[in-house]
Formats: C-alpha cells, structure tokens, sequence
C-alpha cells in the first residue's frame, strides 16, 4: 500500500506546496461521500483499522443519525503515489451537503484547487449535486468525476457515466468507479488527484493571507478556526488579524488535523489546518473572512466574504413557560457554533414568551430545533416559519418585516418578497406533475433540459415563501420521492401579498396571523377557522373565529356555547371517582391557555401549527409518556 | 351522627344491554341454577357485615341493586330489622325499595309493607316501546301504571319512578311523552338521567358497531331543560341535579349521599363514608360470602380524604343542590369565575348563596373544574 507514516511524511509548515493537492468531495446525502472519506482515511493509514468506525469525520449525533455533515472538516492525508512513486499531501475538505449551507459550501469549494464528484450510481445526480458542481466549475476547480456503489446490484454505471459526461464535458471512460464500501477503486482516485489536481500556487513571501472555510466552537478549547494559507506564513504565539473586523488574537496553536488535531511549526502556502485563538464565539471567526498578520498585514482580503444572512424565521417557544431561561441559554450555547442563527426575545400572547429565530433555511431550522429539543431537553412549539419581507407604504416608508406580527398597518404601497431560482432533477416522467406544482406556487418557468434520456432538470424562480410552506414536501410526494431540489436567492420580487389574521372573539390570535398571496388569503382563512373550530373546546359563551384582512373578514366559523358538561348521576359509589377524574381533569387543565375570555388548550395550538410529521413526533412522546 | 345504610342486592333475572352495575344473574354465578340457589345465604352474609358498622341511630335505608324486588319480603326484613335491633331507627325513618314494575304484584307489595318499607322506586325508564328495546328492558311500559296503583293501594307513602334520556334512536318528542306519561302517574317523585354508555357494556359495542348513533348534547342538553320544565308545571320542584319531586318527598338516603353524612354500603361492591374516609367491598358475590363466613373483613380498598379533597367533594355534592354554595363557603376568585359564569346565566348570584340555572346544572361539571382548581 502506498501509504506513508505520519512522522516520515512532508511536515505542516515545511511542505513543497507542488506535493500539496487540496480537494473537496460533492455528493448527494446518501451518495456515500462520508463512507468514501472513511475508506480513504484508511487507505492512508491515518486512522488505524481496530479505531476505524463509520462516519469517522462527522462529530454531532445529528449528522451520524441523519447521514449529512452540517459542519465540514479537513483532513491532511499523506499518500504515495503510485503513478510517480513521489511523496504528496492530500488535503481533503469535507464539504457540507444541504441547500442551506451554500455559502458554507462556496467557501470550502475556494479553499480548494479540485473537486472529487461523486455519484451513486443507483442513482445518478441529484439536484443539489449538481447545483455545487456548478459552483465548483465557478470556482475554475478541476473535476474528478467519480461513480461510487458500484458494488450495488442495481448500479448503472454506464448510463451515469453517460450522464456525467454530458454534464461536465468529459468522456465517460473518464469517469472513475469506486466502491465506499468495498474499498475498490479508492487507491486509484487517490493517484488520480495527484495527477489531474494543480498543486496550489501563492507568494511564501507575501503577506500572510488564509481563508476560514470553517469555524467550530468545541467547549474545551474555545472555536477551532480552519483555514487555507493562500500567501505568506502562519505561525503559532503570532498576533493574526481578521481582515474584515480589524480584531487582532494571538494564535496559541496553529495545526492539523489527521484526523486528530496534531499543533505543529506552523501553516505555509497551499496547507490547510486549524487554529485556536481562544476567542469563545464562532461570531468572532466568521467563515469566509481572510486572516492575515497584525504585524504585517495584507492590504487586499481574499475575495467572497458574505455574512451569512437568515432567511427563514419561525418562533420557538416553551411549552412549559417556566423552561423560557432554559430556552435562552441553550440558544446562547448554540450560537457559539452557529454564526447564522439569530434571535431575539418575542413575546406572543397567545404562546408566552419565546424568541423569533433566523435560520439559513428550512433545514437549518429543523437542526436548531432538533438539537435544542435533544440537548436541552426541551418541548417546543415553532410557529409557521416565514420569510423576510420588505414592506413600501404609500408614505415612503419602508419596513422590514420578520414576523407577520410586524406587517405595518395601513396603506401599502408595495410587498417585496425574496425569489429563489431553484432546480429540480427528476424522472421525465414528472415533468407535469412537477410543473403544476411549481405553476400553483406562483413559478415561472425559466427552462428545461434533459441531463439524461429519461432525466430532466427543470428550472425555476419561485417565491422563497411557497418553498418554505410545504413544497419540498409535495414535490417528494408528488414524484414518489425521485425528484431533488435545490435553489440559490435571486433577489426580491413585488408579490401581492396580504397579512391574514386569525380572530378569536374578535381578538388577533399573534401565532396563527400569515402573510400570504392575496388569491390564497382566502383558502388559509378558511382552512384556519375549520382547524381551530375542531381543535377548540366549546366554551361557556359562542366564540366566534374570524379570518380577517385588515378589517375585512374573509372567512368565517364558530364554536357553539357549550350545552352539556356533566354526569347526571352522583350516587355513593360515584362519589370518589368523580373526584379523581376532577383531579386528573386538574393537569390538562393547566395546559390550558387564555385568549381574551377563550380558553385554548395548549394542544390545539400545537396541532393548528404543526406539520403532520411534528403531530406523528407529539403522538410519540405522549405514548411514550404514558 | 346517624348512619345511613345502602343494602345492595347484587342480582337480576337479566341483565340490561346498558347496564354496568355490579349484578348478575343466576347463570352468570352458578350454570343452570335458580336465583333462590345462588341468593340462598346471601342476607346471612349482609347480616355478617352488618357486625363491622357502628352502631349510630338510623336515619334511611335503601335496597337497591341489581333487583332487589326479587328477594322475598322476609328475607329483606331481616336486614331491617337486624339494623333496628342493632342501631335503632329514627321515627321517620325512611326505607326505600327499588323494584322493577314486572316483578310485582299486589300481595309481594303489601309483604314489602309489613317489613317496614315505606318508600318505592320503579324503572320506568320510558314509555316508547323502540326506546325501551334499545335499552333491553323487558317490562312493558303498562305494567307501570299498574304498579304505582298497587303501591300506592298497599299504602307506599312516597313513589318514585326513574327515567332514562338521550338513548339512541329517541326523540325530543318521545321523551316529552314518557315525561307526561310519567307525571300522570300518581307519583311523588321522579329521577331522570341522561343515559351514560358505559364501556363493556352491549350497549357499548353496538353503537362502537355503527348500530346505534348517541344523540348529540344538544338534544340531551334540550331533553333535560324539557323533564326540568314539565315537573316545575306539575309542582315537583328540582332538588338535585336530575331529581325531582312534590314538598317533602326528596329521597332523603341520597341527600345523606350529597352533604357527606355517614353511610354505610352492606353488600359486594357497595362503598361506604364514615367520619371523612371513603372504603369499598370486594366486588364479586361469592367471594363476599366467602370470606365473611370465614371471619375476614370485606373491604378492598380505602381512602381517607384530606382537607382539601373535602372541600372539593362539598363543592362537587352541594352544587348540584337546589340550596347550592354558601358564598360564605367560597373564595373571593370562586365568587369571580361564578359572577362570570353569572353573566352568561348559567348561575343566579343571590345575596347569602349562588344556584346553578337551569342551563347551569348542563354544565355543573365545567364550573366545578374551575371552581376547584
């Protein structure tokens, strides 16, 4: 086996950056990438067979329950090739993998000179592969297509191959076939990164720059920054600097990572490794920001710094109020290793208090919450998340609204919403199903072409609002699961939107008021008052529910005053169970909360909120309570 | 303190498709036996128990069941007059017998008399024969009249009949025509309730089946104001939340029940209240006979209530009272959420007490939620 040991391999910060070969690896979830990384790191010799396990790289139980990397990695492999005998230095840059992250993506594709591409051969290539392979051929990466389970029964590789070939303009001879699983073909695409990769190219004598590609908070040590040194020197006990901020840390370890971190002498041109400064908040060493030198610092920063900005908000609350600190601190804990979460305390009157939180997308937020629920053992309720809007009225003014609560009275003059261009893979057989769809959600078709014989990809701009509703559910269902989406922002677009709210009793229930297009305001009001008008026990008085825009009801039910609530018989055997049914009555009792004069049970608000998939979540907990 | 004592006769010839109580039938105990088989030592055993209750003076007594009109006069007073013997009996003492209008003629009637009954409930149930059917009863409705007659005839000081409303398959029309029937009936006093389908029962599992629909709670909501209406024009006046009856034929046993007094609950089953603890019997017949013959106590389980139970249970008895709450009894935030419950008239605020309306006695369990939490 071509691998070399650690100790005799080239060293971190004496490397001959024409032995350095920086790649990443794209693949869809489920495409292996992650078994590949594995297979590799063994294959190199970096982790020994008897402490190999499965997703070696992915740290969170999120990622190895769900099978997707959220945070990506680098790790520094040494490896022999077998085409030149010569020694290199394979740095390989885990690259996360959800439509969420795409500017996480953007930036370890920049610290990189070649892209590994990888595509389950059962399969082929879905659309979110595809949107970063777009990107890695932005980035001028050179690509490495690659066919992996080919182990698999059902591969095609040939019709893949085909299909790659066209896509990146290749032969599909030149296509590589590996299996993750079996270990076939690794070796081979190790010497081929060798080969076809460029080593990196930068000045050792210029100023130091260095991209952080990535930024993890780990509790022990305080954030661990990764980073790619483009130009000049890093090295450790030196004063760096962030490029965009002007703050100034010391570096107290500047290493590695193979695949556990190892300090070393420092970071030269073309190396990839980490750096811990002590700073406690990834806020402070934000992904895409260039680090230079205090002492001599670089004038010009590396070019693609964005501040990750949110997209989607939602409010979290407690369902127990007295868990609302819990709430706060676990968000604070989570913000040291998220830099795109945001929030900021709200209060509902009808769910108490809580915090609105930004998230990059939907996934992103069902993460947060995921892992605030698990870590943190809290129960939450999360109100329909919504996008940003920006509200023109007839005055002039203008106002950024986050939350339907926020939407300014009075008259409006225009409501710009944000527009996704999204790209859709699928079987051609779809291609209607898919384009009604996407025609019901206010898309205009931007094109259509076929990657495949049998495969389309269809193109997009759709409201981001109609994506965050349910769409991704519907176009799965829709296509039985072989459909793939991926969009990017395209800006923001006038909508003819309006604000519905809910009224109970003539009252505006905060957490079920919606900004929605006016040619759906009506099918949400009605759809809203049937739910709460089942979900609501009868009270002592008719309750009203309203579906209202502005002053204008657009849909309207009510609940009945209560007629019978009583046993008619009370006898003396009755007497003690009608007492311990009143007591156990007692804690559903306290579940309960006041609109105005109506009472809502907790659990109605939770159900008119709720995906199908948060009631089949409730259902679980409570049989398991039980 | 006096002690009521409640004997249950734990058999019927036939058990009802709604019917949850604990009875059974002679071939539910023993195959092929007779009820006079399976009933022979069974007021032994009563008697047995009777040794375990204190002996405080005797204000009621009431025989239900099951049938207990299926038990010869003699055997029941041997109770009565053990008890007598034993506690001694108030002068006014009132003694009741439930009995169903089919098992009785007019020389059981006067048997019943002579062992020192006074007061006589019958299952009337209904008057319509497709009600009566879903309810499995057998009597036929006629056989009603002919019983109060008798009773009354045999010199019965106080007649009760119970009344059933909202089975499967009644109307609102039906059941003014039982009420009416009912109330032309020389009687003094009636039960009405709201039919609770219980789980296990036939009835259960026929409406589970799609058989029978239960009427919804506006029609059982309407039924009740209607038996509420009809007695007030007849002069019986509402006591309790579904009883009803002519001045001074309340069934004083069952207030014994409301205002927490003593009583005692002889037979399988029966629960008991004694000094602020709750207990109840094992609920099987054979082995309640069992283990009082062999010297063994009956009792399968208790619960001594705490202060605040009490107080719940007060609430929970007295509001279905026709006094009501004493506000001098309440909180000032209980006053608050009845003034509420005042405003949309389901509750008369007087000066010295609160009464629920009667729209208010349709919700007496919602207001006793709030008012006791």
């Amino acid at each position: 086996m071509p691998a070399i040991s650690l100790a005799k391999a080239p060293q971190p910060a004496s490397t001959n950056p024409a032995q350095i070969r920086n790649f990443c690896i794209i693949a869809h979830i489920d495409h292996g990438k992650s078994t590949l990384a594995d297979r590799m790191l063994g294959i190199t010799e970096v982790v020994e067979a008897r402490n190999m396990r499965a997703q070696y790289l992915d740290r969170m139980d999120i990622e190895r329950e769900r099978g997707i990397t959220i945070k990506s990695q680098a790790v520094r492999l040494p490896w022999r090739s077998s085409i030149d005998g010569q020694e290199y230095i394979l740095n390989m840059i885990d690259t996360p993998g959800h439509v969420d992250f795409t500017y996480e993506v953007s930036r370890s594709l920049a610290a990189c000179e070649g892209a590994v591409l990888l595509v389950d051969c059962a399969q082929g290539i879905e659309a979110q592969t595809l949107a970063n392979l777009y990107l890695a051929m932005e980035n001028n990466l050179t690509i490495i297509p690659v066919l992996n389970k080919i182990d698999l029964p059902n591969a095609q590789p040939d019709k893949f191959a085909a299909e790659l070939a066209r896509l990146i303009g290749c032969q599909p001879e030149d296509c590589l076939r590996v299996s993750g699983k079996t270990g076939d073909g690794v070796a081979e695409l190790l010497d081929q990164i060798v080969a076809q990769i460029p080593a990196p190219v930068g000045d050792p004598n210029a100023p130091a720059r260095a991209l952080i590609f990535d930024s993890v908070y780990d509790s022990y040590r305080g954030v661990v920054t990764y980073v790619r040194v483009v130009d000049g020197h890093l090295s450790p006990r030196e004063q760096i600097q962030m490029f965009s901020t002007g703050v100034r840390h010391e570096a107290l370890e500047v290493g590695v990572i193979s695949p556990e971190p190892i300090a070393g002498k420092g970071l030269g041109v073309g190396e990839v490794g980490y750096l811990i400064t002590g700073v406690k908040d990834v806020r402070q060493s934000r992904v895409g920001d260039t680090i230079t030198t205090y002492n001599n610092p670089t004038k010009e920063a590396l070019s693609g710094y964005k501040d990750p900005k949110p997209m989607v908000f939602s409010g979290l609350f407690p369902l127990d109020g007295a868990d609302f600190p819990i709430l706060r601190e676990a968000l604070d804990k989570l913000q040291l290793n998220d830099a795109a979460l945001v929030y900021e305390p709200e209060s509902s009157a009808a769910l108490g208090f809580g915090f609105r939180c930004g998230f990059l997308g939907l996934l992103h937020m069902e993460i947060v919450r995921e892992r605030l629920e698990r870590e943190h053992k809290l129960n939450l309720i999360s109100t329909a998340p919504n996008v940003v809007y920006n509200v023109t009225m007839d005055d002039g003014k203008s106002v950024r609204v986050t939350n339907p609560s926020e939407f300014p009275e009075g008259k409006v003059a225009a409501v710009l919403e944000p527009i996704v261009k999204s790209t859709i893979l699928a079987p051609a057989e779809f291609i209607g199903t898919i384009m009604e769809l996407c025609q019901d959600r206010r898309g205009i078709l931007l094109g259509m072409d076929y990657i495949s014989e049998d495969r389309v990809e269809i193109r997009y701009d759709l409201p981001l609002a109609e994506i965050v509703f349910d769409f991704f559910d519907q176009l799965k269902s829709r296509t039985k699961g072989y459909a793939s989406l991926d969009y990017e922002e395209k800006g923001d677009a006038e909508g003819n939107l309006v604000k519905v709210d809910i009224l109970l009793q003539g009252e505006a229930v905060d957490a079920f008021s919606a900004i929605v297009h006016r040619d759906k305001a009506y099918a949400y009001g009605v759809m809203m008052t049937g739910k709460l008008r089942e979900l609501i026990p009868r009270q002592q008085f008719e309750v009203p529910i309203q579906a209202a825009i502005g002053a204008r009801i657009i849909a309207r039910e009510s609940i009945r005053a209560i007629r019978k609530d009583v046993l008619a018989k009370c006898y003396g055997g009755d007497i003690s169970r009608k007492r311990k049914l009143l007591e156990k009555q007692k804690e559903g009792k306290k579940r309960m909360k006041m609109v105005g004069r109506v009472e809502v049970p907790q659990e109605a608000f939770v159900a008119a909120l709720a995906t199908d998939a948060d009631i089949e979540k409730i259902k679980a907990a409570r049989k398991a309570s039980q | 303190m006096s002690l009521s004592f409640y004997v249950h006769i734990p058999y019927c010839i036939k058990r009802c498709g709604y019917c949850d109580f604990n009875t059974y039938t002679p071939s539910e105990l023993q195959d092929g036996a007779t009820l006079e088989i399976v009933s022979n030592d069974y007021i032994d055993a009563v008697l047995k128990e009777l040794e375990f209750a204190p002996q405080q003076i005797v204000p009621t007594i009431f025989f239900g069941g099951g049938t207990p009109s299926l038990i010869p006069a003699k055997d029941l007073g041997r109770v009565i007059d053990e008890i007598k013997k034993r506690n001694g009996l108030t002068s006014d003492c009132e003694i009741t017998l439930e009995a169903n209008p089919d098992s009785v003629t007019l020389e059981k009637l006067e048997s019943y008399i002579k062992v020192g009954f006074n007061r006589i409930s019958f299952g009337m149930q209904s008057v319509m024969p497709h009600v009566l059917q879903v309810l499995d009863r057998t009597h036929n409705p006629a056989n009603v009249e002919k019983a109060v007659s008798m009773a009354r005839a045999v010199g019965f000081k106080s007649i009760s009949v119970d009344l059933i409303y909202g089975t499967p398959g009644e109307s609102l029309d039906d059941w003014r025509q039982t009420v009416e029937a009912a109330l032309a009936l020389d009687i003094d006093h009636i039960s009405a309730y709201a039919l609770i389908v219980e789980t296990g029962t036939k009835l259960a599992a026929q409406i589970k089946r799609g058989d029978f629909a239960m009427p919804n709670d506006d029609l059982m909501a309407e039924m009740y104001l209607l038996v509420d209406q009809l007695c007030q024009e007849q002069g019986m006046s509402w006591y309790e939340l579904s009883n009803w009856s002519k001045p001074g034929h309340e069934c004083k046993h069952n207030i014994a029940y409301w205002r927490n007094q003593n009583w005692w609950g002889l037979g399988p089953g029966a629960h008991s209240h004694v000094d602020a603890k709750r207990f109840w019997n094992i609920k099987h017949p054979t082995a309640y006979k069992q283990k009082l013959f062999s010297g063994e106590t009956v009792i399968a389980e208790s619960e001594n209530l705490t202060a605040d139970q009490k107080r719940d249970e007060a609430i929970m008895l007295g509001i279905r009272m026709r006094e009501g709450l004493l506000r001098s009894d309440l909180s000032s935030t209980q006053i608050q959420t009845l003034s509420t419950y005042g405003e949309n008239g389901f509750v008369e605020m007087l000066q010295d007490r609160v009464l629920l309306t009667p729209t208010g006695r349709l919700i007496a369990d919602r207001i006793v939620r709030e008012l006791t939490f």
